[in-house]
């Protein structure tokens, strides 16, 4: 049996590889010309590069095939051979190799692991030089430019430029589209993508009863201005900028960098353009006018973890935070692997490692230190931004201090005199090499020094420049995936050569441009998506579609998404009504399994033990959890949470038996499906609408009959089970620290429903936004 | 085909892998069961083809005692009586070669030589040297592979351990654990395949982090269970007050009705997932309280181990544990217990350490062997560092204490294919290794290499590069192997 399952096993992996390969390979089926850049780079750069591309200690036989002259110059080491002869497969040295027998000959070498060239692969390559070995700049390195709308048959059906791209690409894969989703789908969908939370019962009647063509962009806009808005974006920020509430080494102590999280919320509230977001984020403290909040905006930098251990070498750790911050800075916002260059020269991308250290100097001259204390030496370091009662008053209204006190932040400012940077040989923190000035990334957009200060803001104004062609890709990239599942470009961390390629490219750009013609406004960003017909579609699957599309790479259907850790957390609270909407502040410490902290720590510090907060702190939305960084809230890390370790731009979804004793058992749920029931008792309607209430409220669509019945059944089968065992229902019903509401004559009723409402959080489809 | 190939197709094609095998393992709950065991394999061909296991493994099983903090090789293990004719002589420059110190010591003026205050013996057929503070592992010295000259690139704590888990001192990389649970999967269809047990000694005690035990890059399900010594082993486990086991089995049928009602209608195959996850929470929730309840284990063992080995949460409770876990199945034991980091008091906080964990992990190794479980598992024994030869702070008659050392240390291995006997020297002082060094990418090369892996062909690709437990070195240390 094994064996047969096995075999099974076996071949569905070579489906699933057939699958994998296809996008890729061939993003415009029946295509005639081979594309360097969309056929060829990514078998040369997977299998060739980390030998024969641009790092100059692992370069063998002294040749690149990342260079077309150097890939088509005499080779060193064969005489009167060359890699590649445009026109001549068979004189073509690279095609020899790579279809050879003899092990000593073959490439990639048997030593490298990386196997050997499949059919396609060599007929590809063979194709391609046959036709004349054409090299092309990689897509991701030239700016962005609008194409025209392609021509498509399903011109009712768009709503909006992204259906032409979607449609052309559908069309030419003989793919379907769905019909618009229903109008509770749709309800749903954008209320828990624009804010994170279910769309109230009132909402639900209001949108269900407006028939106007009009209703769905009047509620889109409302979400929009609503300020759980900013609350929902902010959360995929924070993954970015590793924003935590404790250092993160060994003792682990607490540290205050709250108020950022704050302002991250502030400004995705006030739609600040993406350019301004960044410029602050990144030199906020060098702008000519610069106040307190452009200078808090800058803890985005030092957000990073900060040892406070005993025996440190200091500069290994100052080092390692600017290492850290060159780490955050490429991969969210330029989508590159700039720290594979930490060591050698990139492997594949062209960054070498002086680039890496020219890009380094821009964050290796703050003030800030190695090592500045033990534990117990306060909760931010330098430089600190202290924001006294009048700042949180006045101009910085929207940081929610707890009480009276300052708050310090843990911020960016520069040294008098600047710090000279060496390349470090190998990364190693004191091993100098030669000196390097500060400079951007060459090979992704030249950095004028006469024109750009040589310093963060340089660095930032380069980043926001309109033809830099990463930024606004990137981040309209990430925005696809927040509404989409995932990024036109899969590996939304990485726009390198090892990257996804675009499986949509004319649409990625065109909604770059869009973009920044528009002032880089990512609430009309967002709504250019969600207005989409793409957007709107059902998510029903087909058949075809599954065997032709399964991962829905293409949109002929909408995806059925499973919602995020803190996403569960607020559809539980706020369905209950036990959501407390409060936005910001100090973080909060919900109920948690006891002893984990305590299980974990050195003794030393503030975060030794756990102390629970109470009343109603415990029903603070998921992004105010409190985070420990060595024992990261258990609840959100079971459901795919970042871990905020270091910057995050996508995260996993998983589906796990840990998540369903989560929902089984959490106080955190049972304590909601009881005081839901609480107040549905309570409110004295049969058992029918209560059932009905609680389930539109949870699932947010009307249950069909087969479902009701079957709620039904239960009901009143847990009913009869309480009826003839009270102590049973007193028992259950204990959950959670909210006080009772029920009295000796419901407790049973109450007991049932709560039954009833648990496995309705259970269900599948409760997590899942559709 | 490379096995990141197959753990792709496995995230990405779920839907369809799901549709396709109708469930018939059993559930594809914890992702590594979608991997079958392929243990055993005699046909290397198609091992090959699907990435698992390389060749064939002599182990099945890591049981790894972390001993967290760095204990002292120069009290346990490495005896050297130089230290003893030099006793308060600054350590010769000559020695020390400029190595550079942790920021404790680094402003000492005197580096004052502390021989061992603890008596030292040889024992077994290799005349291993042992300390008298390790009583009961002198008795299972013939089993053991000392290995006294590891060495480490980190001199202090967390990049220390990080290092030992997960092969690069700093970031977010997979640890041991979820490498070998990506790599091999899982063996048993009710636990998961990587547990973390956590005990903590008197000693000076240095935290730990769950990073030390996280899936990284990899998919989450390749993530270190924390048994914890509550009344739930594993979060979130018991059901509630009032809920037994019959009313779960309704819920759970309800609620497989309602999520299937829904499939009928959405056609996503992740419903159908999410329907077997339950049941296999539900299997989990027989399957773990029988293998932690600890109070059916005969007064043989209970007698072996200790009597605190009863008392949850200790380190002679989590040695039985393990085995317990390993025995049904589990890849990956992980230990750690606290309380090594003897920078002050070391002679009294390292004999209270010893007389908490000495006892218990020879009972692990003696249990194993018992059931014949020894041959198939790889049980570990070491810290993250090793212990300065000088002292740190004032050398008094009755007190010394070490800081960090990292140029040569002191771990043990058993079973599994290991071979006994003693490896590696060091100098007369302690200070360096004179012979045979092992990195400590070698000794992870080695423990996976064990487990029928090649640690230059287990990868995941991820942002573009491929990754691997031993990063970009390590070599296998066939000495070691029997």
């Amino acid at each position: 049996m094994k064996w047969k399952i096995t075999a099974i096993i076996i071949l569905c992996i070579a489906v699933a590889a057939a699958w994998l390969s296809w996008p890729a390979k061939s993003p415009v089926p029946g295509r005639n010309e081979i594309s360097y850049n969309y056929d060829i780079r990514p078998i040369l750069s997977d299998k060739c590069f980390i030998c024969h591309g641009p790092d100059k200690n692992k370069r063998e036989a002294g040749l690149r095939l990342d260079i077309e002259t150097n890939a088509k110059a005499p080779l060193r080491e064969t005489k009167g051979a060359y890699a590649i002869v445009p026109g001549s497969p068979e004189k073509s040295e690279l095609i020899k190799r790579i279809t050879s027998t003899d092990p000593s000959y073959l490439m990639p070498s048997p030593a490298s692991h990386l196997g050997v060239l499949n059919k396609d692969e060599i007929a590809l390559l063979t194709k391609w030089i046959k036709q004349g070995a054409r090299y092309e700049k990689h897509w991701a390195f030239i700016s962005p430019s609008k194409t025209p709308l392609p021509e498509i048959k399903e011109e009712k059906w768009a709503r909006n430029e992204i259906d032409y791209f979607v449609a052309s690409k559908l069309q030419s894969l003989h793919l379907k589209h769905n019909e618009e989703a229903g109008k509770e789908t749709l309800l749903k969908r954008l209320a828990f993508d624009l804010t994170g939370l279910p769309p109230d019962l009132q909402l639900q009647n209001e949108f269900i009863a407006d028939k106007s063509e009009a209703a769905y962009e009047k509620t889109l806009d409302k979400l929009l201005a609503t300020p759980q808005f900013g609350e929902k974006m902010a959360i995929h920020w924070l993954d970015i900028s590793r924003y935590a509430d404790s250092y993160g080494y060994q003792d682990d102590d607490y540290r205050s960098q709250w108020p950022y999280r704050d302002w991250v919320i502030h400004a995705f509230n006030t739609n600040m353009p993406y350019d301004k977001f960044l410029t602050w984020q990144l030199a906020g403290d060098m702008l000519p006018d610069a106040g307190k909040e452009q200078v808090l905006a800058t803890a985005f930098l030092r957000n990073h973890k900060i040892t406070e251990e005993g025996g440190v070498i200091p500069e290994e750790y100052r080092v390692e935070y600017a290492i850290d911050k060159v780490k955050t800075y490429s991969r969210s916002i330029l989508a590159l692997t700039a720290e594979c260059a930490q060591c050698h020269d990139h492997k594949y991308d062209p960054i070498s490692q002086k680039d890496y250290y020219r890009l380094f100097a821009f964050f290796n001259t703050s003030k800030e230190k190695g090592l500045e204390g033990l534990v117990g030496s306060g909760p931010a370091k330098t430089p600190v931004l202290k924001l006294t009662q009048n700042d949180t008053r006045d101009l910085l209204n929207f940081i929610h201090a707890k009480d009276t006190a300052a708050v310090t932040v843990s911020v960016m400012g520069e040294l008098d005199t600047a710090r000279a940077t060496y390349i470090l040989n190998r990364g190693v923190y004191d091993q100098h090499g030669e000196v390097v000035t500060a400079a951007a990334l060459a090979s992704v957009m030249n950095f004028d020094t006469t024109a750009l200060p040589q310093s963060r803001l340089g660095l930032a104004t380069w980043t926001v420049n309109k033809k830099n062609p990463l930024t606004a890709r990137v981040l309209v990239n990430q925005m696809w995936e927040q509404f989409f599942g995932k990024g036109i470009v899969r590996s939304v961390g990485d726009f390198g050569m090892q990257g996804s390629l675009p499986t949509h490219p004319e649409l990625l750009d065109w909604l770059a441009v869009d973009f920044m013609e528009q002032g880089w406004d990512i609430k009309k960003l967002i709504k250019k998506m969600l207005m989409s017909a793409t957007y709107r579609q059902s998510s029903g699957i087909t058949k075809e579609q599954l065997e032709k599309d399964p991962e829905n790479l293409y949109y002929a259907r909408a995806s059925r998404l499973r919602m995020s850790a803190e996403g569960i957390r607020d559809m539980v609270l706020s369905s209950s009504g036990l959501l407390n909407r409060k936005i910001g502040g100090p973080s909060v410490k919900p109920y948690q399994p006891r002893g984990l902290w305590e299980a974990a720590t050195s003794g030393r510090g503030q975060l030794a033990t756990y102390r629970q907060d109470k009343g109603e702190d415990l029903y603070r939305r998921g992004m105010y959890t409190f985070i420990k960084l060595t024992v990261p809230p258990p609840s959100m890390i079971i459901f795919d949470a970042s871990n905020r370790d270091e910057c995050l731009v996508s995260r996993q979804k998983t589906n796990t038996p840990l998540q369903a004793l989560v929902m089984m058992n959490d106080p955190t749920v049972l304590e909601a499906s009881r005081v839901f029931a609480e107040t549905l008792v309570k409110k004295n309607i049969n058992p029918e609408n209560t059932i009905l209430t609680a389930f539109e409220s949870i699932i947010c669509r009307k249950p069909v009959k087969k479902e009701m019945d079957l709620l039904s059944n239960y009901y009143k089968d847990q009913l009869t089970l309480f009826n003839n065992k009270k102590e049973l229902a007193e028992k259950t019903i204990r959950a959670g620290e909210y006080p009772y509401n029920h009295n000796s004559s419901n407790i049973t009723e109450v007991a049932a429903l709560m039954r009833v409402i648990n496995l309705i959080y259970n269900m599948e489809e409760a997590i899942v936004r559709v | 085909m490379e096995k990141e190939i197959l753990e792709h197709g496995l995230n990405i094609n779920r839907r369809r892998f799901l549709t396709s095998l109708g469930m018939g393992i059993g559930g594809a709950a914890l992702g590594s069961l979608l991997v079958p065991d392929l243990f055993g394999s005699k046909n290397a061909e198609e091992a090959i083809a699907t990435g698992l296991p390389h060749f064939a493994p002599k182990a099945k099983r890591i049981i790894y005692l972390f001993q967290n903090g760095a204990p002292s090789q120069l009290d346990l293990f490495d005896y050297k009586p130089k230290l003893h004719e030099m006793f308060g002589q600054d350590l010769p420059a000559s020695v020390r070669q400029g190595q550079r110190l942790t920021g404790m010591t680094a402003d000492q003026s005197k580096f004052p030589l502390a021989g061992t205050f603890f008596k030292f013996d040889q024992y077994g057929e290799h005349k291993a040297w042992i300390s008298e503070l390790l009583p009961h592992t002198s008795r299972i010295v013939n089993d053991l592979c000392i290995v006294k000259s590891l060495y480490t690139e980190a001199i202090n704590h967390d990049p220390a351990l990080t290092f030992f888990q997960t092969g690069a001192q700093i970031g977010n990389r997979p640890s041991m654990g979820a490498w070998l649970s990506y790599g091999l999967g899982s063996e048993n269809k009710n636990l998961p395949a990587f547990c973390v047990l956590l005990s903590k000694g008197k000693g000076n005690g240095q935290g730990v982090y769950s990073k030390l035990w996280t899936n990284g890059f990899l998919d989450s399900v390749h993530q270190g269970v924390q048994f914890s010594n509550g009344e739930n082993p594993v979060l979130y486990l018991n059901n509630p007050e009032g809920m037994d086991k019959a009313e779960r089995r309704k819920m759970l049928d309800q609620l497989a009705a309602l999520n299937n009602e829904v499939y009928d209608e959405a056609g996503d195959p992740e419903i159908k997932a999410k329907v077997q996850q339950y049941e296999m929470a539900y299997r989990m929730q027989t399957a773990v309280p029988e293998v932690t309840d600890l109070s059916k284990e005969p007064e043989s063992i209970v007698k072996l181990y200790g009597a605190d080995c009863l008392v949850p949460g200790t380190y002679a409770a989590n040695c039985l544990l393990a085995r317990k876990l390993s025995e049904n199945g589990v890849r990956f034991v992980q230990i750690y217990h606290q309380g090594w980091d003897g920078h002050n008091n070391l002679p009294k906080e390292l004999a209270g350490q010893c007389l908490d964990t000495d006892q218990a992990s020879a009972a692990l190794v003696t249990d194993l062997k018992q059931r014949g479980l020894l041959d198939e598992t790889l049980v570990i024994w070491g810290g993250e560092f090793g212990r300065t030869n000088y002292c740190q702070g004032t050398l008094t008659k009755d007190n010394y204490g070490r800081d960090h050392h990292p140029r040569c240390f002191t771990i043990w291995m058993a079973g599994g294919g290991i071979k006994p006997g003693v490896y590696g020297e060091t100098d007369e002082f302690g200070y360096n290794i004179i012979s045979n060094p092992v990195h400590v990418h070698d000794f992870q090369a080695t423990a996976l290499h064990l487990m029928g892996l090649d640690h230059e062909r287990l990868v995941y690709k991820h942002l573009g590069r491929r990754y691997r437990l031993t990063d970009v070195a390590g070599k296998v240390v066939t000495d070691l192997i029997a």
